[in-house]
């Protein structure tokens, strides 16, 4: 067996040993590679920047976690810059298991700017199916949530005074990995109610989304890992995405050569057989 | 997390990783665990959140008795289960989709259909304007297959698998980031929650 054919017939196994060392080192002995903010990250962080303090922002938890690597961080990163312009933020949850992930969010961020539950943010809780509970929403949210996730009425709650429908809220933002999430906000609380929805969502999603953020639909869109980071710069804190950046970089780079590789052994192989048919 | 729960919860992550190697046993177990323990956290969620709040309380307590007919429905669906009624199921099921296309089509048109369009034909004052122009027009060109993509036609439709393949590559690429950014979360998590050597 010939080195290209050898090369062509390498056991995979060598190529997860590659990319496992090219995550775990980063990690372990950080580079401090640059962050450079895209322009939709941007937008969303100015549309926070914009709003008066006292504002409420209503937070939509649709995730779970399966994409907690790549949502979570967005999220704890715009409740943290919500808490700090003192903006008041009100949660809901389109996904079971973004009950309790929102609301780990919700409380690191309130903790660290000394924010308290019931008056400056609520979580309340999850209801099943997607667009009906938006439109819901729109209608009347004392319909759809009676309570908060702790099963504390709506009307004990201060935050929740005067809140009927979307019409006190300035901004929506949904941190989503799926359906329901950003397509159905956009559809009904953007399309329906005119209601600014910036979005978080994984990378996988992230290009379908684009078109909604050229048109409009959307204030600003943060994609995956690279768009927690680049938030957490414009925050200017070390967060959970900063600290995978280096790895996620690195990862790519590895993942880059070995396609480079690939395709220059087979373009090789190709000759050969091609000379040899002559 | 306590102790206990970060070692289940890294050995479980060792199983699963443990199938880059090849199917065994371990991984199997890891699997099957997460199959069951997902099933049941959805049912017993459903029956909490949707069934005891959205009909057993209104219904029996509060004696809105409209909802009858979603728990006829509801029963009607089950009965695919039974392949002797199984056909039953159709009924609910064709109520679902008929709703659904309904309460879908007017929104969706207007927000990724009427919307978009709109925004494709802008100005051609700028260079990205006319990029998105021509690759929507060629990308459309080659998807029109009732004409045969030979001379002029045939090259639009050519630029037009140009656009397509750059779009796939992109997405490709978020993908490829997708997949690490959930690899890099399970070894930050062994690496920090588990063995204690990263701060």
């Amino acid at each position: 067996m010939s080195a290209i054919e050898k090369l062509r017939n390498i056991d995979r196994r060598f190529i997860f040993i590659a990319i496992a060392l090219a995550v775990i080192v980063p990690l372990l002995f950080p580079i401090g590679l640059p962050v450079t903010v895209s322009p939709s990250v941007q937008k969303l962080y100015d549309a926070i920047e914009e709003l008066p303090p006292g504002s409420k922002v209503l937070m939509s938890f649709d995730y779970g976690t399966s994409t907690m690597p790549e949502v979570y961080p967005m999220n704890l990163a715009v409740a943290q810059h919500c808490f700090s312009r003192d903006l008041k933020v009100v949660g809901t949850v389109l996904w079971p298991e973004g009950v309790s992930l929102g609301q780990n969010a919700l409380e690191i961020a309130a903790e660290k700017y000394g924010k308290v539950y019931g008056t400056d943010y609520v979580n309340l809780g999850y209801k099943v199916g997607g667009m009906v509970v938006i439109q819901a929403i729109g209608r009347d949210i004392r319909e759809i949530f009676p309570e908060d996730f702790r099963g504390t009425p709506i009307e004990e709650l201060p935050i929740m005074e005067g809140v009927r429908n979307f019409d006190r809220f300035r901004l929506v933002v949904t941190f989503s990995a799926g359906d329901p999430g950003v397509r159905e906000w956009v559809m009904i609380a953007q399309a329906r109610y005119h209601k600014k929805v910036g979005a978080g969502c994984t990378a996988v999603s992230a290009p379908a989304f684009y078109p909604y953020l050229d048109t409009g639909q959307l204030v600003g869109l943060l994609g995956g890992m690279k768009g927690a980071a680049e938030y957490e710069k414009l925050l200017q804190s070390q967060g959970p995405a900063t600290a995978g950046m280096d790895a996620q970089s690195v990862a790519h780079a590895v993942i880059i050569c070995f396609i480079l590789f690939g395709n220059l052994v087979m373009l090789i192989t190709k000759r050969k057989t091609e000379r040899r048919s002559l | 997390m306590t102790t206990l729960g970060v070692w289940i919860a890294a050995l479980l992550t060792l199983c699963i990783l443990s199938f880059l190697y090849k199917d065994n046993p371990f991984y199997k177990f890891a699997e099957h665990l997460f199959v069951g323990v997902s099933a049941g956290y959805v049912v017993a969620l459903t029956y909490h959140n949707t069934l005891i709040p959205n009909l057993f309380v209104p219904l029996l307590k509060q004696g809105d008795y409209i909802l009858i007919i979603p728990l006829i429905l509801g029963i009607m669906m089950l009965l695919r289960l039974f392949p002797k009624v199984g056909w039953i199921s159709r009924w609910p099921l064709a109520f679902i989709v008929g709703v659904t296309a309904g309460f879908w089509l007017i929104t969706y048109l207007q927000s990724n259909g009427l919307v978009q369009i709109r925004e494709t034909l802008r100005p051609f004052n700028s260079l990205g304007n006319i990029v998105i122009a021509i690759g929507v027009l060629t990308g459309l060109t080659y998807f029109f297959f009732s004409k045969e993509h030979k001379g002029v036609f045939g090259k639009t439709a050519k630029v037009g698998i140009w656009f397509l393949m750059v779009t796939f590559g992109a997405s490709f690429g978020y993908t490829v980031m997708a997949r690490i950014s959930l690899l890099i979360g399970r070894m930050h998590f062994l690496l920090s929650d588990w063995l204690g050597l990263i701060k």
